[in-house]
Order: C-alpha cells, then structure tokens, then sequence
C-alpha cells in the first residue's frame, strides 16, 4: 500500500488555535490524516491531553510521530541491538543519542552515525544529499565532538539511465558543495547501481568525529531556570513536513511535485561557523545541553531536550527569529530550516554564550527557560498554543508490530541457482569477463566521484578511496587512529536478507581490519520499502535479527543508527539495502597497509576459503543479468580469525599490501590493486580459474607479504587457522594469470576509468 | 630566532590548521590572526590559507578582501613583507590586486581533488628559492574555481618578468592558462598557488614531502643575515 494521500503539501494554519479555542471547539476537524497521522494516532493525541490538540500541538505530534522520528514500525525489532549487545566497555553512550559514542583509548572517544537522506535527493538531488550531509554532521557536533570526516554510500539505477544522469550529478554535486565547504574530509564510502534504485535513489551519509571523554554533552535540559537558547541560521518555510510527509511516505508517481517544497536548502559557510562556535562554547563549559535541530526541526529539539532532561520548559515562539514573518507557529514548529541547534545554558552564563556567538557571526536568541512542570509550554502572540507533556511526544509514540510474511516468491528465488550458469574456461572468456566487471559502473574507477571531494582538509586523512576503509589520525604524537567503513549489498539480501545483513557486516568488518585496525563498534543504516507490505517487513526483521546476532557473535556493539521506510516506487520496493558501518581503533596510523601493490617481487597470498559462490555475485548479474540462489555462507569465526590475523601481520610488518574480497571477488580486488600501486603481478591459477576468479566467497582477503617475511606470515596464518594459499608475486606492467591470459596494465586502467566517466561529463 | 609565520582564519577558512602544522613543521613559529584585526602580531610573513572565506558568496575572496586584517596586509607586502596565498587565499590576493589575473570555475565544471605534478617556474622568490626552476613536484590540487585567467597583456608581461611561479606539469587539470599553477608579484614576495603545498609535507597524508619547501624558503628569506 502506498500513501498517495500525503503527496499533497500538508494545509498547515497560520491562523492561531490556542489551548483555550481547543477546550472551547472539542468538535472542529483538523486535517490530521494530510499531515501523516492515522485516526487512531489522532484519538491518542487527544486522550493524552484530554481534549483535542491545537494546531500547533498537532503539528508537533505529527512530526515526532512520523516514521521517520518515532520509527514506530522498526522500534519493536531494534531492541535486540540492545538485548543481543556484546558485553563491552567501549560504549560511552549508547542507541537513543544523536549519535553513539566509543572509546578509543590515551582519553579519546570517537562518535559516528550514518543517516539517509534518500527521498530529498530523488526530489531535488543537489540540495538533498547537501542538506543530508549537514543533518549528519549536526548530530556529530550535538555530542560534544568536532566532526573530522564524512563518508557516503550511494546507489542509483542503471548508470546509463537518463534520469540516472540527472540523479547521480546532482547528489555527487550537492556531496562535495556541502562537505567541502564545511572542510571536512570525505574518505570513502560506496557507488553502487541497480534498476531497483531507479525511482528511488539510496543517499546515505555518515560523519564521525573526535572528543575527549570529558567533552561529552548530551540532549537534555536540566536545572529549572535555565535558559533556551536557539542559534544558527534563522527559521524559514523550508522542509515543513518533510519527516512526516516526505520521508515518511511513498513516492506515488504523480505526486512528486507537490513534494517539492518539502527539502531544505542548505547554507555549509552557516554551518562551518555553527561548528566552531560549538566547539569555542564546549570549551568555554558554556553549555549544560545541547541538540541540532534536524528533521521535524524546533518541535523535535524542544521535546526531546525537555524530555531527556525529565523537566519542561516554556518557549516563546515569538521569539525564534524567522526569515518569512507570515510563518505562524505551527509552521515554526515543524520547519526544516538548516544550520541551526538549541542549547541549554545557566541564566549568568547567557552574555558569554551570546558574545560567543557575535564572534563567529552566528545569530543567537534565548527563546525561552527549562521550568519544573513536566510540561512543554509554548506562546504565541502572548497566547498559550502548546502545553502538553514532551514525553509523549518524544518517546512515548505508537509503536507498531507490523505483519511481517516471507513471500512465496522466495523460494522462486532461491531455486533459480547460479549453478547452471555457464563458467568461462578459456584465456579469452576469463579475460573478457575480467575486463567486463572491471568496466562496468559498479566495478568501474569511482574517480569521477571521489575526484569531487576533498579528502585532504584537516590533514589527518591516512587512507581514503579508492582503499577499503578511511582511515583518520587522531594523535599525531602516538600515532592513534580510527578506520572505518561502509558495505552493503542488496543483491545478497534480496536473496537472504538474514545472511546479506551479516554479509554487509562482516565485509565492513574487514575492510577496517585490512589496514590494520581492530574492529570496535558498529553503526547501520536500514533502507528498506514500506513496512505496510508484510514481505518488506519481513525482509526488515530478518536484516535486523542477522545484524543483532551477528554483532553479538563478533562481539562489536551497535551503537545507533536510523531506517529509512518507504523506499519504493509505487508499490515497487526497493532491494533490501541495509548499509553497515564498521568503526576500528588502529594503535598506530603510521603502520598502516593500503590496497595498493607497489613493491615488486612481493608473494602475493589468498587468505581463506574459495568455494563456488556465484548467487547474488556481481559476475553472475553483469554477465548473464541474474539474480538468484543463496548469496555466499557467512563464517563469523573465520572473519575474526582474518582480523586478527591482519592486525598482527600489520603490527609485525610483514605485509605490504592488503585488499578485501567481496564483489567481482579475486579478479576485481587483483586488478585494483595493480592499479591503485601501479604494479603488475602474475598469479597462477587452479584449474578452475573462473571460482577462483569471480567467485564471492566470504572472509577472504588479498595480501603482498613483505619479500623475505613470507616464511613468518604463513606461520602467522596457521596460528591463526587461517587458510593461505600462496598464488603469485608482484611485478611488472601486466596483470597475468599465468597460462590464461595477461592484460597490460594501461589497458586495465582505460577499461577501469572509461567506466563512469564516458557516461558522466 | 625563530620566525614567525601568521596564518590567516576568516570565517570559513579551512586550510587554517593545515598549513600552521606546515609552517611548524618548516621550523617555524606560526601564529593566529584573525580577520577582523587589523593587527599583523609582528610576524615576519603571512599565509592566506584554503577554504571558502566568507563562504565565497558573491565572488571568491570578494568579501574577504576587505576584512579588517587586509589592510595590514597590502600595506605591508608594498615594503616586501613575503605574503603566500594558498588556493582561497591565491583568489583573496587577486581580488585585492596584489597579483595580477584571477581565478575562474573549472574548465570541466567540477570541482577537482587529485595529487598532481607542478614545475616550479621561478627559484628567486621568497617563497621558491629552496627549490630549483625546472624542478617538479608533487602537490595536491584541490579547487572548484582554480582556472588562472588574465588578459593578454598580463599574461604576456608576467611571462616576461618571471612572475610565473609554477606551471601545471602533469595535464590541466582545471583550464589555466598557459598551464599557470602559480604566480608571484613583480617585487618576489608575494605569491598565489591554486595547490597545497601544505598538504604535501609528509607522506603519511600527502602524496609527498615536497611542499615543504615553500615553507623553508620563506624561512631563509626571513632570516637575519
């Protein structure tokens, strides 16, 4: 079922609706069901207050109530990141922050959140995926860190799509406008394409940033008396509605243009100012409580702050200073507007946060006070608008349980196996296989891409793309860092949406692991159709038990992380996509190991186990354009293994090179990295070099051991019970496979760059 | 003594950090101005770092231009103070004509991160004389409106004087003419670079260790005979 009934603008009155006309008109309609809100979710309304809300009360439920900020379908299943976590000590806070927070170690912590921005970027890609970045980043910043990197993962439809060409362009665009502006690295993430994503594009951002374990702040507003301050950009009319309606909802075809007013635009040079302002008010200790305001705007940072601090607050919404005068307060409440946050700060500490901000040019207003009423109070025009009990708003929404049914067209699925598919055997079809995969959008050089970010501001970036993770310094004295990664893969989990969650999870598992670092803590975001149809929710429920179980196993908590509803096309869903980011601790960044082959004469082993694994593989869709059987096993003992293995074989030196295996498996990872180092290599294949080649296989891993260390490292492998196999060496100026064929590395690079950039100007 | 080298921070530099950690790095001491004092803190030269000054709304470096510490800035670089623009701070110096020509959008529209090959053009400047001409190095670019433009008659006088500090040498990456990376002023003390030479100062985070000369160089124009 679809929700063409919110395509529509929501009719939102500027006209005032006091408590008093409320308790004076119990019978007038409200146009509850345009803003998102069942009838029983209305009747709710009014059984907490006792009477039928205001307009301006019912524009705060609407907002808070939303998918998107009560997750009222997802909320009963995310539990079990809590109930299945891993015993750990690493967690300074937690599931339910703006973002979780972890210790790195020498008095550091890390926090790190991914977040969609998927149905603002179809709508208006530039300033969708700019405003999701800046969303991200806010949060970051509400946790008492400086933000210090963003990464995003991405997929469009077919590359080659027309409207692909106004999509991908603009995201990437609205990406690099936002991020770099703000002067934060971008140090990878993910570019992948699917007909799926055709109607409804997957943007996903994710920021981390550094703090000192004392720097902490939290979103709750304590100590009656103290003051509400808003700062940052000033409230306009834009994104009214935009949790509740657009991303809450379907894309119906015919609607799209009345959403269109429902994405926000963003300022980064605002912003830039709202960071450091932060962080000189942080270190000022100017600051008791602090939240960005982001989706569903002043109504979600006044409840939550209210809420979170067990106490209420009464705001003047005269006071919040507007770019547009018409606005009326339920407008106020539930604008979008950019670059803004609200503090929390003691009534004597209120001219040093305010001269603060004059210094970084960041308007600043108190808008009202934290009182001890347990109620949310809000005036306007000197008349009472609001009083309700923020809790109820906050935390105390619906919560759904969703039916969820395997589909029967499942198993129609799983029985089409890739086993029939016909292998190539001979040098040429190896070959031009080879050059097919690496040539195409998905296996293709991301440069076009990446070429627009900046990854070297702050000057701290270690790794970025085209490695597996990013990898950042934090101490420049000891050499303390963090790694991290995206993956996802929703072929996999179109497939098996309990394994291909595990399969996302453990390849950002490894891909933190293979520059050294140990995997910590883990961060996802769960972009899924709509939970109305019994078979998404059940694909949903299956991605989150296969996570929670499978972070319980690694022993890595989840520490937050956001779903993303409602993404399809009509009645289309799109492929199960939960995106996993892995964050890792790397003692010392000056020890790290990236993907590329760069020393001659290097052995060049394959670590773990090949078995023929074509079901979801990018071979298996590129070459016979098919989707179907069991995606590759997951063996999370295996992973650990390897993990462990690359810590300690980095540690200890021994190795030059390291690249993850996952999609396009040995012969994409062989040929990136030739590419990356600008080394050729001859490898010697078994007698089924097509496995060995294209075969998706989990926990596998390409590495070039340091020459005269290769004696060492295999030890190091069998202590480890990791299997290692020794397929060749590095060298040269072609990739080899020693009695197939042999592509000469400009050909591979031609192949690799013409990819994405014949078809993006 | 050491000398010491300012950094400028307006609102929305972003290269501010990096390139104090370059100046530190060179040996020296660097110092923090901010942009609306108009006080230069008695350093003994002064680097206008990256980033998007005052957001480059109307134009880059319109705005910055006139910032209070600017004054200070044109003021003393006429009596030879050596004065380093990096990217943002490349377009600040044109705008407020301590360099001749001006920097335009990308020929390719885009903006454009990638680790590149410049030669430096001209060894005498006081920013450039730890290096030799014909020398190439390896920096990053890192610029949506980096396209160096003058007129024909600039072009053909800056040329003449040895203005051209550096050229482009692995491909134009972003339209210039005449391959133009950087440019330096007729008296050698002021100079523009659209590259960081401040993120090629070791090759833990930068394709190189080759910017640093930059700094050094400055170091050695400052010093007290």
């Amino acid at each position: 079922m679809s929700h063409d009934v919110f395509a529509a603008a929501p009719p939102v009155s500027a006209a005032q609706d006091t408590v008093a006309d409320a308790v004076a008109t119990p019978g007038r309609e409200q146009p509850f069901a345009a803003l998102g809100l069942t009838a029983e979710e209305y009747a709710r309304i009014a059984g907490i207050l006792g009477r039928r809300p205001t307009d301006a009360e019912l524009a705060i439920y609407s907002v808070m109530w939303s998918e998107h900020c009560s997750y009222k379908s997802s909320r009963k299943h995310l539990r079990q990141f809590a109930e299945k976590a891993p015993a750990t000590n690493v967690l300074l806070a937690g599931i339910g922050q703006n973002a979780g927070v972890v210790d790195v170690g020498q008095g550091y912590a890390v926090t790190f959140k991914i977040e969609s921005h998927n149905h603002p970027s179809y709508v208006e890609p530039f300033q969708g995926a700019a405003t999701g970045v800046g969303g991200i980043v806010r949060d970051i910043l509400a946790m008492g860190a400086r933000p210090v990197a963003v990464m995003d993962a991405l997929r469009f439809g077919p590359a080659d799509a027309a409207d692909t060409g106004r999509v991908l362009p603009g995201v990437v665009g609205g990406i690099s406008f936002y991020g770099n502006c703000l002067g934060l690295p971008n140090i990878g993430g993910e570019l992948a394409f699917d007909p799926c994503y055709a109607g409804n594009p997957l943007v996903n951002a994710l920021c981390v940033g550094v703090l000192r374990h004392s720097d902490l702040k939290l979103a709750a507003a304590t100590g009656p008396g103290n003051q509400v301050i808003l700062f940052g950009s000033r409230t306009g009319p834009d994104g009214i509605g935009g949790a509740s309606v657009l991303a809450s909802a379907s894309f119906g075809g015919a609607g799209e243009g009345a959403k269109r007013p429902s994405v926000q635009v963003g300022d980064p040079f605002m912003e830039k100012l709202l960071i450091e302002c932060c962080l000189e008010l942080y270190q000022a200790g100017l600051v008791v409580g602090i939240q960005d305001l982001g989706a569903a705007g002043v109504a979600c940072a006044t409840t939550e702050l209210a809420a979170g601090g067990g106490t209420g607050m009464r705001v003047s919404l005269d006071s919040v200073p507007l770019r547009d005068a018409s606005l009326g307060p339920a407008e106020i409440l539930m604008s979008e507007s950019q670059e803004r946050m609200m503090a929390i700060v003691e009534p004597e500490r209120v001219a040093a946060f305010l001269d603060i901000c004059a210094k970084w040019d960041v308007p600043a207003t108190v808008i009202g006070e934290v009182t001890d009423t347990g109620r949310l109070e809000m005036t306007w025009h000197k008349e009472q608008v609001v009083d309700i009990p923020p809790g109820s708003a906050a935390d105390a929404g619906p919560v759904y349980d969703r039916p969820a049914r395997r589909p029967a067209s499942q198993d129609e699925l799983i029985a089409a196996s890739p086993a029939l598919l016909p292998l190539p055997r001979s040098g040429p079809d190896l070959r031009a296989d080879l050059l097919l995969l690496l040539g195409s959008p998905d296996g293709g050089d991301k440069a076009w891409v990446t070429e627009q970010y900046d990854r070297y501001v702050r000057g701290d970036t270690v790794l970025a793309m085209p490695h597996d993770a990013g990898l950042l310094r934090i101490d420049a004295e000891t050499g303390l860092g963090v790694a991290l990664a995206t993956d996802g893969n929703g072929r996999y989990c179109q497939l098996d949406p309990y394994v291909g969650t595990q399969l996302a999870l453990a390849e950002a598992y490894r891909n933190v692991a293979v520059t050294g670092a140990r995997p910590l803590a883990v961060t996802n975001c769960l972009n899924f159709g709509s939970p109305e149809d019994p078979a998404v929710m059940w694909q949903f429920t299956e991605a989150v038990r296969g996570l929670a179980d499978a972070c319980q196993q690694l022993g890595i908590p989840v520490t937050g992380g956001n779903v993303s509803f409602y993404n399809q096309t009509g009645g289309t869903p799109i492929q199960p996509t939960p995106v996993v980011g892995v964050l890792g601790v790397h003692d010392d960044v000056r020890r790290r190991v990236g993907s590329g082959f760069s020393t001659e004469g290097a052995s060049i082993v394959l670590l773990g186990e090949t078995r023929a694994e074509f079901g979801g593989s990018l071979w298996a869709w590129l070459r016979h354009g098919h989707l179907g059987g069991r995606p590759p096993a997951v063996d999370l003992e295996a992973e650990r293994a390897l993990a462990s293995l690359l810590a300690t074989a980095v540690a200890r030196g021994l190795i030059v090179a390291a690249h993850d295996l996952s999609d396009g498996g040995l012969a994409l990872a062989l040929a990136e990295s030739c590419l990356s180092g600008g080394t050729g290599c001859v490898v010697r294949p078994p007698a089924d070099a097509a496995t060995f080649l294209f075969s998706e296989s989990a926990a596998r891993t390409v590495v070039a051991v340091r020459p005269g260390a290769a004696e060492d490292f295999l030890v190091a492998c069998e202590q480890a019970g990791v299997p290692a196999e020794v397929i060749g060496t590095t060298g040269g100026s072609d990739l080899e496979l020693a009695g197939l064929f042999s592509v000469p590395l400009d050909e591979l690079a031609e192949a690799h760059r013409a990819a994405l950039a014949t078809l993006f100007a | 003594m050491t000398a010491r080298i300012g950094v400028v921070t307006f609102p929305g530099s972003l290269d501010d950090r990096d390139a104090r950690r370059a100046v530190q790095r060179a040996g020296a001491q660097p110092v923090e101005l901010w942009h609306d004092q108009a006080s230069l803190r008695g350093v003994d030269a002064v680097i206008l770092p990256g980033g998007f000054s005052y957001g480059d709304y109307l134009r880059c470096g319109a705005i910055a231009r006139f910032a209070p510490v600017m004054g200070q800035i044109v003021e003393a670089a006429s009596v030879g103070l050596p004065v380093l623009g990096i990217c943002n701070g490349f377009q600040i110096l044109c705008e407020a004509h301590l360099l001749p020509g001006a920097l335009a959008r990308n020929a390719g529209l885009h903006f454009v991160t990638r680790d590149i090959t410049i030669r430096i053009e001209n060894d005498t400047s006081a920013w450039t004389r730890q290096y030799r001409t014909g020398q190439d190095i390896r920096v990053v670019l890192k610029s949506g409106e980096g396209a160096y433009m003058a007129d024909p008659q600039t072009l053909a006088s800056i040329e003449a004087n040895g203005q051209v500090l550096a050229r482009y040498a692995s491909g134009n990456p972003n339209g210039s003419q005449r391959d133009i990376a950087g440019v330096v002023s007729e008296a050698g003390n002021v100079a523009g670079l659209m590259p960081h030479p401040e993120h090629a100062i070791d090759e833990l985070t930068g394709p190189s260790e080759d910017g640093l000369g930059f700094f050094a160089s400055v170091l050695q124009a400052v010093a007290i005979p």
